[in-house]
């Protein structure tokens, strides 16, 4: 019975690792999945130009509207899915049952989430901002408000998520929780490429996203532990 | 220092039984002061000399306005009390408070397209208050939706308590970044540091059917309350004889 005394736990480090590998590599086996979203984050913005007017330059007015609200609602599609299978199959509770803080592990759940939605998306605006026209000026503001600004609607989406995983229906509910306290991400996301369209400076809208993303990520894993305590729990 | 009352105030039964006796005297206060206020405000407080007669719904705007915040205080403060020492009633309480707050939100939104129309030339403006008060709405209907989401009492007492604790850290950031984003609405005529601007004529019965609506309120809240006490109560001897005695 050597064999089985000489394995260790994993430490803290380690099992944030696992964690995050084994999400990744989920999400990379399971591609449709992966791409839904993003393909979902194209098409509803080429239905701007179709509904609206495909207008060159009323259309790189609006396009940083329509980018944002496209990644915005296309994080809103993938949220769901961020806890529902490790709750159907019980690994969830295992999570729970870990001896290091919940707060950690829910923190790399999350940075894998962000990993294959928000990071995905950032790396796909390119191709919307073509499409919709939005003038060259606004590209790296639009990068770097992405870059900020989805880890903070994965943050706050994962309260949802994990407050309305253990419902059968979840979906529609769970934007309604999350839509509202989404608006802040969106007005200085958009605030921020708006200034550098206007050839403002554009760095103080930045900095309020990272203060708001700070914010998330030391006080929105609390929210999440507890409502996963609660969701098992119930 | 002496804590039974805090104990005493979890007990659904005390708490049903002490507000029997307040319900009537409450509720004739409300009605006192809501009379007093408002036809002293909607008849005779003089008009304005910049907007005239059409001011005067600023009698019903404004207090519903403030209450549609505090509703949303009180109810994050309930739910953290209900997760904190796990008392029945604070959950309940809570719970009671949603749909109250959201029709005042609602209709604070509504009294204030109406005023709008006259003074503004429309109903509706993406001005931030106005969309920080159609945010609250959202926030409102957000909780009560994850409330009746779930089966078990319980369990949508806690869920919905941390929803509304996010929420009301959400709430001065999402105000102020509206804020930022675009204002028309007059600022406050109302506040607590500085003198008021307005002529005591006026400022009196606002004053007065400010302290009315928030006695009305009081008195929905523990209607709602006692209801909500009885229904999950049910299956208690003092309600059931209470039940029986009243049929």
């Amino acid at each position: 019975m050597s064999e089985v005394e000489s394995i260790r736990p994993p430490t803290l480090w380690q099992s944030c690792r696992m964690i995050l590998q084994r999400d990744l590599r989920l999400a990379f086996r399971n591609q449709s999945d992966l791409a839904n979203p993003l393909i979902f984050f194209v098409m509803v913005a080429s239905l701007f130009p179709l509904g609206v007017s495909p207008d060159t330059a009323f259309l790189s007015q609006i396009a940083t509207g329509i980018i944002w609200v496209a990644a915005l609602l296309a994080t809103l599609l993938s949220l769901d899915a961020m806890f529902r299978s490790d709750y159907d199959d019980g690994s969830l509770e295992q999570l729970l049952l870990s001896p290091y803080p919940l707060y950690i592990l829910v923190l790399a759940k999350v940075f894998s989430h962000w990993i294959v939605s928000g990071l995905l998306l950032t790396l796909l605006f390119p191709l919307l901002a073509v499409l919709l026209f939005l003038p060259w000026e606004g590209y790296p503001a639009m990068l770097a408000s992405l870059l900020l600004g989805t880890p903070l609607l994965s943050l706050i989406g994962a309260i949802g998520a994990a407050l309305t995983v253990g419902l059968k229906k979840g979906g529609v509910l769970l934007s309604l929780l999350i839509l509202p306290l989404y608006i802040p991400v969106l007005i200085f996301g958009t605030g921020a490429v708006g200034a550098a369209l206007n050839g403002t400076p554009y760095i103080g809208h930045l900095l309020w996203l990272a203060v708001f993303l700070v914010m998330a990520i030391t006080m929105a894993p609390f929210a999440i532990a507890a409502a996963l305590r609660i969701s098992i729990a119930g | 220092m002496n804590w039974t009352w805090f104990h005493k105030l979890g007990s659904p039964k005390w708490f049903y039984e002490v507000t029997s006796k307040w319900m009537f005297w409450l509720a004739l206060i409300t009605v006192l002061l809501l009379v007093t206020g408002l036809v002293w405000g909607l008849a005779f407080a003089p008009a304005d000399y910049q907007q005239g007669n059409s001011y005067r719904i600023i009698f019903v705007h404004v207090p519903v306005a403030l209450l549609a915040q505090s509703c949303y205080i009180a109810m994050a403060i309930a739910g953290a009390v209900g997760l904190i020492w796990k008392m029945k009633l604070a959950d309940m309480a809570a719970k009671v408070s949603a749909p109250i707050g959201a029709s005042f939100t609602f209709l604070a939104l509504l009294t204030g397209a109406i005023w709008g129309k006259p003074t503004w030339g429309t109903w509706w403006v993406w001005d931030a208050r106005l969309t920080s008060m159609l945010l609250l709405l959202f926030l409102y209907f957000g909780y009560m939706a994850l409330q009746a989401a779930f089966d078990n009492e319980t369990t949508a007492s806690k869920a919905s308590s941390i929803l509304a604790l996010v929420g009301l850290v959400n709430i001065p950031i999402i105000k102020y970044s509206v804020e930022w984003w675009n204002t028309l609405h007059q600022p406050a005529t109302l506040t607590f540091t500085s003198k008021p601007t307005m002529a005591p004529e006026m400022l009196v019965p606002l004053l007065i059917s400010i302290v009315g609506f928030y006695c009305f309120f009081t008195l929905a809240f523990l209607m709602r309350l006692r209801a909500e006490v009885l229904i999950r109560e049910n299956r208690t001897q003092w309600v059931k004889k209470l039940v029986q005695n009243d049929v």
